[in-house]
């Protein structure tokens, strides 16, 4: 469906700290990671899973063509990614979340660094970190592929995010038009409707529950 | 997930869901029948058929089948999270949930091994018929119940919701401006009563109130009249949608039990008729072990309730058809509960032999009857009664008795109503966990239940009415809290826990709808 993440290096998460990190007992509010790419990448969506971070900034390392004396850069993608609405209490803290090219402030190409700057100002949470992060490239023949086509041509890539109120009117014109070609998909696969058995041919003696 | 490919996942989710429904076929029944009609013409037969279904209504029950199923299916997952975690997303709670599980499967399977009776058996052919002959008279039988005992009661869960615990949350710290004075020691997002005031503006004191307005001493022309017409206005439309609007400012007594059964979408059709006779067939043909605590619980609290009592056999016909129900299984994929499993004729652990006890997963706990009882008043047909609570079960009372992070899950109730309290009446809140009575230890029982039992049944419905209306349970615990402060002053005077619950024995008196008014829009904030 969404092809492979690349192969990418994760590297320890350094804390922003004023003092000596051992002996203080005050825990650190941000948290630096970086993400080292084998390759240059153009990079299409970045997938993680939360673990009680509030906010998220994406820097990227991209490696521009043609600037000999300074090839590296460092651009800003996203800026305070808001992950826990509030961030004293749950909402959001182990969700899964995705950042789309589509969201970010500057084309993520060829990119070579990944820096995730994670903020947490609320002092209530011991730890805070993201898991599980996947770096997903764009690939060539992104427009036209199998089944799920109509995933990726719903949102045209400069279309601002509207976060608010109700969802742009041509989006759901074109979803409403998918949902015809998606009922023909459906026509192939199974109904959901059960028969209602709960017996094993005819037999529902039951001694003992079972614990796993 | 953009909200393009969201609404896209949404829409093909339920397009699956309702293909294969009786709904689905009889749309294509109309729609093949009604070529036939000379109106129909072929050269625009997409349009003709299209405004055929739509004035012959059945575009409307289109309508209202994709709305439950909105109002039922999570919010499209991340694709990369699992199906655990769709169902509850914090792992502390998962675990938690999981733990409380254990402890009921064991507590079931001892009570079966002490008492040697199996958790399911076939019944004999004598003992069928004879269950046939009495299925209007259930309650008429006296089985020997006093060795079954409830798994568990509501103070029992109400230990494990104390003791849940986020291991990432800081306890180290003394009283700070972020202490809570309450028993929930985990932070969940709940509201606050500015932003209570937002979410529930058809509760304003300027607005009219079926529970207020329809008061003897007010002129019915001032708000009842018009809203019974617009009640009968809703119906004639037959819009869930609608419906559902218009409960939030309370159904009049005459329309409700239609209203409710709109906005759930509860049909009462042939196919739902023959759905609960086949559950009925499915009791007559195999005796469970559940059968007798639901027995047990309907004896315990219906049976002894002044307003309920009468309808004991409808609460057996329905308790015991709910169980053999494996339509309820569906609510599993967003309830962080699991059904519990077994496997016949010893073969554990061969999945083929695997089957889920009891056959819709739930197992009934203490006043797990009072969820039907209130319902009864209003639908005299049991396929019809069935159907209802089997919808209000799946999408708001399975919360009650399941440990999630869920707005509308008891945790945040209980924690709703505990900030409440704490924010609006400190001094009251204080006295209470003074002297050990703590204010949750009180009002877990109401909320467990929804208010069923504690409440005189016209209050009751009323509640019920905003609860479908708003369709979060959320004001069940703003209830709560105004109930506390409603008897605050005679609250302050008791010196012990008993005292305090005696203050709150009685609910049966109070008027629930004013005083969710004044708590909510009179309450200086």
């Amino acid at each position: 469906m969404r092809g492979d993440p690349v192969d990418c290096v994760v590297k320890t998460p350094v804390a922003l700290q004023l003092g000596d990190m051992v002996s203080d007992s005050v825990r650190p509010g941000v948290y630096i990671t970086d993400v080292v790419l084998p390759e240059p990448v153009n990079i299409r969506e970045i997938s993680f899973k939360n673990y009680y971070t509030a906010y998220l900034t994406v820097r990227v390392l991209k490696n521009e063509e043609g600037s000999e004396e300074n090839p590296a850069k460092w651009f800003t993608c996203v800026r305070n990614y808001c992950l826990m609405s509030s961030p004293h209490t749950e909402g959001g803290s182990q969700d899964y979340f995705s950042i789309y090219r589509q969201q970010m402030m500057t084309e993520p190409d060829k990119v070579i660094t990944v820096r995730l700057i994670l903020r947490q100002p609320s002092s209530v949470w011991l730890n805070f970190n993201i898991e599980d992060i996947k770096i997903y490239p764009l690939t060539d023949e992104e427009p036209e592929r199998d089944v799920p086509s109509w995933l990726a041509t719903i949102t045209p890539a400069e279309e601002p995010l509207d976060l608010n109120g109700l969802p742009d009117p041509d989006t759901v014109s074109s979803s409403i038009q998918h949902m015809w070609a998606l009922t023909e998909i459906m026509q192939s696969s199974q109904t959901s409707a059960s028969i209602g058995r709960f017996d094993v041919d005819g037999c529902y003696d039951v001694n003992l529950l079972s614990y796993t | 997930m953009d909200e393009g490919t969201e609404i896209s996942v949404t829409i093909a989710q339920v397009v699956q869901r309702l293909r294969g429904t009786h709904l689905h076929s009889q749309l294509e029944k109309q729609a093949k029948e009604c070529l036939h009609r000379p109106e129909i013409k072929l050269e625009s037969l997409k349009e003709d058929v299209r405004n055929f279904l739509r004035a012959s209504g059945w575009e409307r029950k289109l309508q209202n089948a994709v709305y439950r199923e909105l109002h039922i299916l999570p919010p499209p997952a991340h694709p990369a999270a699992s199906p655990e975690h769709t169902k509850e997303p914090l792992e502390y709670m998962r675990k938690a949930q999981a733990c409380w599980e254990k402890r009921i499967l064991k507590s079931l399977n001892s009570m079966c091994t002490e008492l040697g009776v199996p958790l399911a058996r076939k019944r004999p052919v004598a003992e069928q018929r004879h269950l046939t002959n009495k299925w209007n008279e259930m309650g008429t039988d006296e089985p020997d119940l006093s060795k079954f005992r409830p798994v568990y009661a509501p103070k029992d869960f109400l230990e494990v919701l104390i003791s849940l615990k986020n291991p990432n949350h800081d306890c180290s710290e003394g009283l700070t401006a972020r202490s809570h004075w309450g028993l929930i020691q985990i932070s969940l997002n709940i509201r606050d009563i500015p932003q209570m005031r937002e979410a529930y503006p058809e509760l304003s004191l300027n607005r009219g109130q079926l529970g207020i307005d329809d008061h003897a001493h007010v002129p019915p022309d001032l708000f009842e009249s018009e809203h019974l017409r617009i009640g009968k206005k809703v119906l004639s439309e037959q819009d869930s949608a609608a419906a559902q609007q218009y409960s939030r400012q309370g159904c009049p007594t005459g329309l409700r039990a239609q209203l409710w059964a709109l906005i759930l979408n509860a049909t009462n059709e042939p196919e739902d008729i023959m759905h609960y006779e086949q559950l009925k067939a499915a009791v007559i043909h195999h005796d469970l072990l559940v059968d007798n605590l639901i027995y047990k619980d309907v004896k315990l609290t219906a049976s002894n309730d002044d307003y309920y009592f009468v309808f004991e056999d409808f609460l057996y016909q329905v308790l015991l058809c709910f169980s053999r129900d494996t339509a309820v299984l569906e609510h599993f994929s967003y309830n962080s509960a699991t059904p519990p499993k077994s496997y016949i004729q010893g073969k554990s652990g061969a999945e083929e032999f695997a089957v889920v006890y009891p056959p819709n997963g739930v197992i009934p706990f203490h006043g797990f009857s009072m969820y039907v009882a209130p319902l009864c008043f209003l639908y005299n047909e049991p396929s019809k009664l069935y159907s209802v609570f089997r919808e209000m079960y799946v999408r708001y009372f399975f919360r009650l008795h399941s440990i999630s992070s869920s707005p509308s899950g008891i945790v945040s109730l209980c924690l709703q109503f505990e900030r409440l309290l704490q924010t609006h009446l400190p001094q009251l809140f204080y006295h209470l966990q003074d002297i050990g009575a703590q204010p949750l230890r009180i009002a877990f029982k109401w909320m467990v239940r929804a208010f069923s039992g504690y409440l005189s049944t016209d209050q009751l419905l009323l509640l019920w009415d905003r609860i479908l209306g708003y369709e979060c349970l959320e004001i069940v615990a703003v209830l709560a809290a105004a109930v506390f402060t409603f008897r605050a002053e005679n609250l302050m005077e008791v010196t012990s826990l008993a005292s305090a619950e005696a203050v709150l024995a009685d609910l049966s008196t109070l008027k629930v709808i004013p005083l969710l008014q004044i708590f909510l829009f009179a309450t200086d904030i």
